[in-house]
């Protein structure tokens, strides 16, 4: 079946790559005007669009093992655009685009009901509790190309969608129309010391995530949910590619072509 | 036989006043309401556009031109029109406030912009005027060849221009440039691209026009 999408951006993230060191989370919160609190200990009421999380392999030394793991938005399409979070929505504030894939959040359409947040099993969606407030001075480096939020709505990562805009706008002028691979890429892809995370259209063979999402050891997060996230994470470990998912204990991880 | 002309001359009155009424609300809702919802402001320079096109080498590309990653200038910088008035070229005033107010102090001039949309729009004039070959007419009106700016008018509340939802207070639209809301971008859309990538509503994605 020919995929519905015209391009779908998606993401492959190396687990055995990532150090944990956090980059990503500071490019894209400096990236996307993610507001913070004077006292941010209270991690529960933190806006994080991408958070990076930390888990072990519930050994103990010497065989304890660690393993980092980026989460930003999955980008679910669920079955034909029917995402979690867009199923729910009672305001049509947050769509699917069958143009890119992405899932848009529309901030003055929200009215903060917050059922997406009860729907999303990835703990990917925020509320703002308070109007966010910049220390003096900060509100000068506010970048104009992402509306700024409010209290009382939901916020969650974009695939820093306005670098796409800005991206089609730089082709259209040149007489493209064809947004070349490296014109768009997100904040954190590009925060990433170690080359952990990459970008693309998932469906265009010419692009890295195309191969990368193919790897013996890819797989995604709760993919046995029907969420059918565009988030792919790669590791050679055993342990973590079984944390990815509810596995019964007879069962193995690994491939299953079924997207 | 009393009684039912007393009832008619009371049917009188209360028509009467349902008349005046009405016509008191038609009032208060077209004329009265309208211009209180609206705060208008003369531009700070009263500019020219008629006398400039002649000056200009490249039309209106001179002062409003794409850069070159794409995004377009809009409204013209004080050093787009340094390079002519770094002393006054005429006699008129106009032409002496603005040397002396702006260009004298090195002062940007405040231009206020009609068809300024709300934070959370995005538009590109590339895709309209580069790829879809659209007039600035359009969707600008005949700003580009008018003799005086008109006053800019803002309402009260959302502090939106009221070029966005236009002057016609029950939304007609005469014209194409008449107003820029979401359904007037959505309805041409429609029209000359007819995508359907929204899910939720078989029209253009949210992520479209909106960041
Ligand atoms: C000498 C410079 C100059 C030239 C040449 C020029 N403009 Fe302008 N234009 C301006 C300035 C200054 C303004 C700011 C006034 C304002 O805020 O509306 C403006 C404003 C506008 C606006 C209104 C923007 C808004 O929404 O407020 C439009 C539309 C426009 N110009 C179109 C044109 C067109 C079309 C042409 C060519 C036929 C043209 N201009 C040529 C300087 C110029
Ligand atoms: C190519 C040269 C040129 C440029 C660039 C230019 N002007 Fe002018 N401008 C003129 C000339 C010539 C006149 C007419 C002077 C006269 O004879 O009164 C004029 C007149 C004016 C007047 C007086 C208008 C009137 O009704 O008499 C204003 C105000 C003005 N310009 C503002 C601007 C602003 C603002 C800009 C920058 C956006 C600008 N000009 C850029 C050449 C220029
Ligand atoms: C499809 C409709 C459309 C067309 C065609 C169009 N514009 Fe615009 N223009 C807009 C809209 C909408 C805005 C407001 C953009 C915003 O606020 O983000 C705007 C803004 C502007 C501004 C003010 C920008 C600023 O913020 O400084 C100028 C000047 C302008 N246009 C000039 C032009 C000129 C000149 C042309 C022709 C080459 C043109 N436009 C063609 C819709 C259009
Ligand atoms: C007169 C018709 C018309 C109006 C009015 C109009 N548009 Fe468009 N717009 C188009 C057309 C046609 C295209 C496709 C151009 C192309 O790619 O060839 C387009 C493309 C776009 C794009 C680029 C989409 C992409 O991903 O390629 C954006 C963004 C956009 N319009 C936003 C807006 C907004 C916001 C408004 C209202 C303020 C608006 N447009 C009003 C006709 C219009
Ligand atoms: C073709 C361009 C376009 C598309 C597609 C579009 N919008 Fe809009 N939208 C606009 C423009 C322009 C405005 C501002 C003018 C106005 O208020 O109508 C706006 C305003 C709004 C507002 C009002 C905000 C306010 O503060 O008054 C909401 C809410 C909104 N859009 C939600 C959506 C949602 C949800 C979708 C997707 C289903 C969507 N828009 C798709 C162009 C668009």
């Amino acid at each position: 079946m020919k995929d519905f999408h015209e391009k779908k951006y998606g993401m492959v993230i190396d687990l055995d790559k990532c150090t944990g060191c956090g980059s990503c989370m500071v490019a894209c919160m400096s990236e996307n005007n993610v507001p913070f609190k004077e006292d941010e200990t209270k991690k529960r009421l933190s806006i994080t669009w991408m958070k990076v999380y930390k888990f072990t392999n519930g050994k103990s030394f010497p065989e304890t093992e660690v393993c980092y793991l980026p989460r930003p938005c999955m980008h679910c399409e669920g079955h034909g655009g029917h995402s979690p979070c867009v199923s729910v929505c009672p305001a049509t504030a947050t769509d699917y685009s069958t143009e890119t894939g992405i899932v848009s959040q529309i901030y003055t359409r929200c009215f903060g009901c917050r059922y997406c947040m009860g729907a999303c099993p990835y703990h990917a969606r925020y509320f703002n509790w308070w109007d966010p407030v910049w220390p003096k001075g900060m509100e000068k480096q506010l970048s104009p190309n992402v509306s700024p939020r409010m209290r009382g709505i939901v916020e969650k990562c974009s695939f820093c969608y306005h670098r796409l805009q800005l991206a089609k706008e730089k082709a259209y002028s040149e007489g493209r129309r064809e947004v070349r691979e490296n014109e768009y890429q997100t904040s954190c892809t590009q925060g990433c010391p170690a080359g952990a995370i990459t970008f693309g259209d998932l469906i265009n063979p010419k692009h890295e995530v195309y191969k990368l999402k193919k790897d013996q050891n890819a797989f995604r997060l709760l993919e046995r949910l029907g969420t059918n996230p565009k988030v792919y994470y790669i590791s050679s470990r055993e342990w973590v590619r079984r944390a990815g998912d509810n596995y019964l204990a007879h069962e193995k991880t690994g491939k299953k072509q079924n997207h | 036989m009393s009684d039912s002309d007393e009832k008619n001359g009371q049917s009188g009155i209360i028509t009467l006043f349902f008349i005046l009424g009405f016509i008191g609300s038609l009032l208060l809702g077209w004329i009265i309401f309208p211009e209180l919802l609206y705060s208008k402001k003369e531009q700070p320079v009263a500019f020219n556009h008629a006398l400039h096109n002649e000056e200009v080498a490249n039309g209106c590309e001179s002062c409003h031109f794409f850069r070159e990653d794409g995004t377009f200038s809009g409204v013209p910088k004080l050093a787009q029109c340094v390079e002519c008035h770094e002393e006054p070229i005429g006699v008129s005033e106009a032409e002496l406030t603005f040397v002396t107010d702006y260009v004298a102090k090195g002062r940007e001039v405040p231009w206020l912009i009609y068809s300024k949309q709300p934070d959370m729009v995005f538009f590109s004039h590339a895709a309209h005027v580069k790829m879809g070959k659209q007039d600035c007419v359009t969707c600008h009106g005949h700003i580009g060849e008018s003799t005086s700016l008109k006053p800019y008018e803002e309402n009260r509340f959302t502090g939106v221009s009221r070029d966005i939802w236009g002057g016609n207070i029950a939304g007609i639209s005469m014209d194409s440039w008449d107003s820029m809301k979401m359904s007037d971008c959505d309805k041409c859309h429609k029209e000359l691209t007819g995508r359907q990538t929204s899910v939720q509503t078989q029209r253009d994605a949210c992520f479209v026009c909106h960041k």
